[in-house]
């Protein structure tokens, strides 16, 4: 199963099919190549190889699947609260032109580094709320559109960061923990790398 | 924190909205919102996190957490050095690891919070953060998750053509944070404001094999080589940096305790 994965990708690599069109020509480079063969097959390769493998490992497969999928439903109504608080507050904030003024206010320095504007309220909520990230994380992706540059930086950047406060808070309040020293630095610079190598690679990938 | 970025957005967007007269445009569009938050967003999600926790549930139940667990253990162990390797800190931090990296978050924080019990153990000054703990922390906050399961399944419910794409991308950048989280935790222990009180067992300069962590990012700060051992100026400073922290964090432990 593995082995008939890792072939399909080297042949995607190697032979640069693009079939599915993603708008990049068939000059990308190699590299560009590997990483959109990695996304094509990964979830495919999942979906087969986890109830093979717990198969294998003498799992009833149908019936854990469906205990899991409940969950689903809890986690769906759960973050109906903060959805609602935070798509409504963005909502608000974009038709009022708030992002525009802020990238009148914040653009130069932003470029600086090349992080767009647009997602400057995702990157400021990120490490806030999970919840709240996702509300966020919605509304640019239905603005601009799903297949947009700007929505798969923001998917990217909230696939790869987590809520350091959130983290932090739970996890040094459940030891009583106070002086929490370089912890909070060490999670923000985290988060700051990751939300700028997200951008960069978007725009080397999909760009 | 999130409470002023929340009532900063509302009531700029009224106030700004007034000064340039788009006031029905933001009222339309509130509504808009809260209506697309449940039909739009909330219920496809449910049908695609069904499917993920099901998948997960699988990979559970099979004991691929186990397996990747005992991957992962000779690289812990070099990341923490003060932790012995058969301590229970080290299973349940392997195990937490493991378990954010298959996205796993309801398996994930029990297993942290029992790491940081254990680590708590091994720890000479109770109330302050360990160099471990501290790395433990970076560590899971620059997670490493395989797929980015829900920034997909965000994707998908706004019927994306392609919603798999950020697979690749956010799996790299998901490892240049994780070097990161490692490579700053190990930098920032050595700097004089953070470091821990003189008595303490471990000196800060002779653990941490420094090769461990990859020298590709840089943070912002060189680093400075231990200074004297005695270090007042240091501690003080520490609890400085704790008081305002414990402020910013008030608000969202309240509002994520259901």
């Amino acid at each position: 199963m593995l082995l008939f994965f890792l072939v399909l990708w080297g042949i995607r690599v190697w032979s640069g099919g693009d079939e599915t069109g993603m708008g990049t020509s068939g000059a990308a480079g190699w590299g560009v190549r590997a990483l959109q063969g990695l996304s094509q097959l990964a979830v495919p390769f999942l979906l087969a190889w986890f109830p093979l493998y717990a198969a294998l490992r003498r799992v009833r497969v149908y019936e854990e699947f469906v205990t899991g999928a409940r969950e689903g439903f809890e986690v769906g109504v759960r973050i109906i609260p903060y959805l609602v608080a935070m798509l409504v507050a963005i909502g608000m904030f974009r038709a009022a032109g708030g992002i525009e003024w802020l990238s009148r206010g914040l653009g130069p320095l932003l470029s600086l580094v090349g992080f767009p504007v647009e997602l400057l309220p995702l990157a400021l909520v990120r490490p806030l709320s999970g919840s709240g990230a996702l509300g966020v994380l919605t509304e640019l992706v239905r603005t601009h559109g799903p297949d947009s540059l700007w929505a798969r930086m923001g998917a990217t950047m909230y696939g790869s960061t987590e809520t350091t406060f959130y983290v932090l808070a739970v996890y040094f309040g459940a030891v009583g923990v106070h002086r929490v020293r370089h912890a909070v630095w060490a999670g923000l610079i985290t988060d700051v790398v990751a939300m700028l190598v997200s951008v960069w690679l978007c725009r080397w990938v999909f760009g | 924190m999130l409470n002023y970025l929340w009532l900063a957005m509302v009531v700029g967007a009224v106030l700004l909205a007034g000064w340039t007269g788009r006031l029905e445009s933001v009222t339309s569009h509130a509504l808009e919102m809260a209506r697309v938050a449940v039909l739009e967003v909330a219920l496809p999600l449910v049908g695609l996190m069904a499917l993920w926790l099901g998948m997960m549930r699988l990979a559970e139940r099979a004991g691929l957490m186990r397996a990747l667990a005992s991957a992962l253990r000779p690289v812990l162990r070099r990341l923490f050095p003060d932790v012995p390797a058969d301590h229970p800190a080290m299973g349940a931090m392997v195990l937490n690891l493991a378990a954010n990296m298959l996205g796993l978050g309801n398996a994930a924080t029990p297993l942290g919070l029992r790491a940081m019990r254990e680590l708590d153990r091994l720890n000479p000054f109770p109330g302050t953060a360990t160099n471990a703990m501290c790395t433990f922390l970076a560590l899971n906050t620059g997670s490493v998750q395989l797929v980015p399961v829900t920034a997909m399944a965000v994707l998908a419910a706004q019927q994306a053509r392609e919603p798999t794409a950020i697979v690749g991308t956010a799996l790299l950048a998901t490892l240049c944070s994780a070097v990161t989280a490692v490579t700053s935790a190990k930098l920032l222990e050595r700097l004089r404001w953070f470091r821990l009180p003189a008595v303490a067992p471990a000196a800060p300069g002779a653990e941490a094999g420094p090769q461990t962590a990859a020298p590709e990012v840089d943070p912002a700060e060189p680093a400075v080589p231990p200074a004297g051992p005695t270090d007042l100026v240091g501690t003080q400073s520490g609890v400085g940096v704790a008081a305002v922290f414990s402020g910013a964090l008030g608000n969202p432990r309240l509002e994520w305790r259901r």
